[in-house]
């Protein structure tokens, strides 16, 4: 079988809470040695972030945490320690990848910015991501994803047309950048390879995000519209909603974006409640006048959905080809019929939380396919194994510095 | 129309050196503008008649014309655009021409539609091994579910995301702008990379097959570990956020002219400070709040807001803040480093200042239509270089239908006038 794609990469990782640990879980996950650095003195955000494994606070029991660390080294080190700065240098020698995302001038202030590192390692490549880029008078606005959705305009577009916007849940830029820092640090990394230069990656998570509404951002510039809160609705389909099905908080979405996408909604809509049922009415043959009656079509839609079984709805309509599809809840991902198809969710074994689930990414490699192998590290589990044995201290380089408090 | 291309000028962008043959549609295009921004040359082909995303709104001007999809604009910007009909034999057999000189093909048809082509991976391995083929799907190329017709509200039910984005006595909703095909399709770019890295050491191409559902359920932050760890099914509410079982914090207020996004709580990474940040300032202007004040922040866990703390604490905060507009508590909060962001529209984030002294938008000339336009700029910077030396960015508009047929079919190819003419007389370009 061929090695991972990203066997041989070194990566010195400073990231925490959620963009930058996800961002270093798809390189771990595709092969690359990542050597996390911690704080005992000052465990990372996440550590002390529910759920935990039954329900018992602990460093080591937060699933949080547990999802987006699998497959790294973890190492402590106090970094205002007088002998860090050293230790750290040392590793970016060892290392082809800095990666960090602490307020920008954190590193700098410790003697680590891209300027020291690119002196022990002319190739190295750094990928910082902030709030709000480096530079500018923002720079150190500190914050995190749930707030960041406000900022990049897509608070405002979520929602109620008469209600108060909402959050799409949860801290949800978090996750749209590293989708964006993968491809940009591996195109840094071939770069540094093909020209013996480095570079120093700079992501601003604002900037990163405004690419997930950027045809809205378009329309504001060149058209000065604003744009709108819209519930469920969509200028292109009707019905288009999500509707109530059997049970208590069971629903699924519906979306008819052609005729014959709503004939096939019909008829079986007149399958299931008779000859002459509402479907029928001639003002909703077109998507003008579905569009029109839509108010109408929404509680209509909503009275027959309520009868069914979510799942066999579905897959009723989904044979007719009509979009539809049920709302997931965090319960029903890990028995999704596709997910599971998928290998979603990978199980591993847990010291103190047992065994846990982490998501895998979202991709097959047919040649070098990724793998989760093991669990997150415990609070500086790997401290002496990844410095001697993976960095190259000796044994004795390795106690002086644990005896002076380096390593806490 | 701006030059300094990645193949013409000889500036080294980051992935200068590499051609990426992009045949998705709306459903694909991020994919390819993602390796643009970071200096490929990105070949978009597109049907005769242009391709389908060209029919997305918004319009420049509202006006429902091909070459004036604001969706298309968004997403094609920085790439080249030949036309080619690979549904025709002829579009069959030219297609492994241009793969032989390519380094990635992205394509976001239904599963199973290049391959009953002739076009599928096996088939263009077989003309290129060295080929990255990205393919990006609602649910990937197999399974139980792979056949679904799967818009955007549908797959945004299905991943999860819906379930806990809403008001809790309404339906759960979306964001009013289709987001599950482009986490699909900034996957396929990180998928697209992690695949060109191993080709880079040993010259194996392969297929990536991407689900824009897994794409997207991993976008839920913590709510499956939640399920999975305490057996807790969380909630949509609203304008508050559960945060585990009987936690839950508020992240969107009304203040005196708009809304503003604030997270009470406690834990590290400045969330405790914070939080005393805004109480001292409550106190400073006669607004403060004795039993909030008296909540011990610096000991409570990141996302550990209880309930009864967090009910206690929405009157004096909503009385705060109605009291300030936008733009005073966003000021003030900047100074006392509160973690406190305005709900930004659109125009606000048009006239931000910190994208303005980083000059993120970018100026791309229409000559066509005698304007210039405001782009959103690279998603990603240089930092040690200067503006006008990036090794990535933001450089062209986007192609007109066929603009760059003769480039490649004449030049890279070597087609006479006369082969041209007769393949654009057959329909084939």
């Amino acid at each position: 079988m061929a090695s991972k794609p990203l066997e041989g990469l070194k990566v010195l990782d400073f990231c925490w809470v959620a963009v930058g640990p996800q961002t270093t879980k798809y390189l771990a996950e595709y092969g690359a040695t990542v050597v996390r650095v911690e704080s005992s003195k000052r465990p990372e955000t996440l550590r002390n972030a529910a759920p935990f494994a039954g329900g018992i606070p602990g460093v080591n029991r937060s699933g949080y945490f547990a999802n987006y660390n699998a497959n790294k080294y973890g190492i402590t080190i106090d970094m205002r320690h007088p002998r860090a700065k050293d230790l750290v240098l040392r590793i970016a020698a060892w290392a082809d990848l800095v990666t960090e995302n602490f307020t920008p001038g954190t590193m700098e202030d410790w003697g680590l910015g891209y300027a020291q590192l690119k002196k022990v390692n002319a190739k190295i490549v750094m990928f910082s991501t902030s709030m709000l880029g480096r530079g500018g008078p923002m720079e150190k606005q500190p914050g995190f994803g749930p707030v960041l959705s406000s900022l990049a305009g897509l608070t405002h577009i979520t929602g109620w047309p008469d209600r108060d916007p909402v959050n799409p849940y949860g801290a949800y830029t978090d996750f749209i950048g590293p989708k964006f820092a993968v491809p940009a640090i591996l195109a840094g990394l071939d770069y540094a390879r093909c020209t013996g230069e480095g570079i120093h990656l700079d992501m601003s998570q604002l900037e990163t995000s405004l690419h997930f509404t950027a045809p809205l951002m378009l329309d504001q510039a060149v058209n000065g519209r604003g744009q709108v809160r819209r519930g469920n609705r969509d200028p292109d389909g009707a019905p288009h909603g999500v509707y109530p099905c059997l049970g208590e908080e069971r629903w699924i979405a519906i979306a008819c974006f052609n005729d014959q996408e709503w004939q096939s909604l019909a008829g079986i809509i007149n399958g299931s409640t008779g000859e002459g049922s509402w479907a029928e009415e001639a003002r909703l043959t077109t998507f003008e006048g579905r569009k029109q009656a839509e108010n109408d079509l929404e509680r209509l839609m909503a009275g027959w959905t309520s009868g069914w079984d979510s799942l066999e709805l579905m897959h009723t309509l989904q044979a007719a080809g009509v979009g539809a599809g049920v709302v997931n809840d965090t319960r029903d991902l890990f028995q999704d019929a596709q997910l599971t198809y998928r290998g979603h969710f990978v199980y591993l074994e847990h010291p103190e939380m047992g065994v846990y689930a982490t998501e895998r990414s979202e991709m097959e490699l047919s040649l070098t396919p990724g793998s989760l192998d093991w669990p997150a590290p415990l609070l500086g589990q790997h401290t002496h194994e990844a410095l001697t044995q993976v960095i190259g201290l000796s044994e004795e380089e390795y106690l002086s510095l644990e005896e002076d408090g380096v390593l806490e | 129309m701006p030059v300094d291309s990645p193949d013409g000028s000889g500036a080294a962008l980051l992935l200068s050196p590499y051609r990426v043959l992009d045949l998705t549609d709306q459903r694909g295009l991020l994919c390819g503008k993602i390796l643009a921004d970071l200096g490929a040359d990105v070949i978009q082909i597109e049907p005769p008649v242009g391709s389908p995303a060209r029919a997305l709104g918004p319009f420049y001007h509202d006006e429902a014309e091909p070459e004036k999809s604001l969706f298309w604009w968004a997403y094609a910007a920085n790439k080249r655009g030949i036309t080619l009909n690979i549904e025709s034999p002829a579009g069959q057999g030219l297609l492994p021409d241009l793969v032989k000189d390519a380094d990635f093909l992205i394509e976001s048809f239904s599963p199973g539609y290049m391959d009953g082509l002739g076009l599928g991976y096996s088939e263009l391995a077989g003309i290129n091994p060295g080929l990255v083929m990205v393919s990006i799907t609602p649910f990937g190329k197999d399974g139980p579910y792979a056949g679904y017709n799967a818009p955007d509200i549908v797959g945004a039910a299905m991943s999860g995301f819906m379930w806990l984005t809403g008001d809790s006595d309404r339906p759960p909703v979306r964001v009013s702008f289709p987001h599950f095909y482009l986490h699909g399709a900034a996957a396929g770019a990180t998928g697209a990379m992690l695949a060109h890295t191993h080709r880079a050491i040993t010259g194996e191409g392969q297929h990536v097959d991407v689900s824009c559902q897994q794409a997207m359920a991993r976008t839920l932050a913590h709510a499956p570990q939640h399920w999975d760890v305490e057996g807790n099914i969380l909630q949509r509410m609203g304008v508050y956020r559960q945060t585990s079982g009987d936690n839950l914090v508020r992240t969107s207020w009304p203040c005196k002219d708009g809304f503003i996004n604030y997270s009470p709580g406690g834990g590290g990474a400045g969330v405790a400070a914070s939080t005393r940040a805004l109480l001292a300032w409550m106190d400073e202007e006669g607004l403060g709040d004795e039993f909030l004040d008296s909540v011990d922040w610096e000991n409570l866990g990141y996302g550990q807001m209880r309930a009864e703390v967090m009910t206690r604490a929405v009157e004096p905060l909503i009385r705060f803040f109605a009291t300030h507009t936008r733009a005073e508590l966003v000021a003030g909060s900047m100074d006392k480093r509160i973690l406190l962001f305005p709900v930004s529209t659109q125009e606000d984030i048009l006239a931000h200042p910190q994208l303005e002294a980083r000059e993120y938008f970018k100026q791309l000339e229409h000559p066509e239509l005698g304007i210039t336009a405001t782009y959103p700029g690279p998603f990603i910077k240089d930092k040690d270089r200067d503006s006008q030396s990036q090794r990535m960015g933001i450089r062209r508009r986007p192609p007109l239908i066929g603009e760059h047929n003769r480039d490649i079919y004449l030049g890279d190819l070597g087609m006479s006038d006369a082969e041209m003419a007769e393949l654009q007389a057959g329909g084939v370009i």
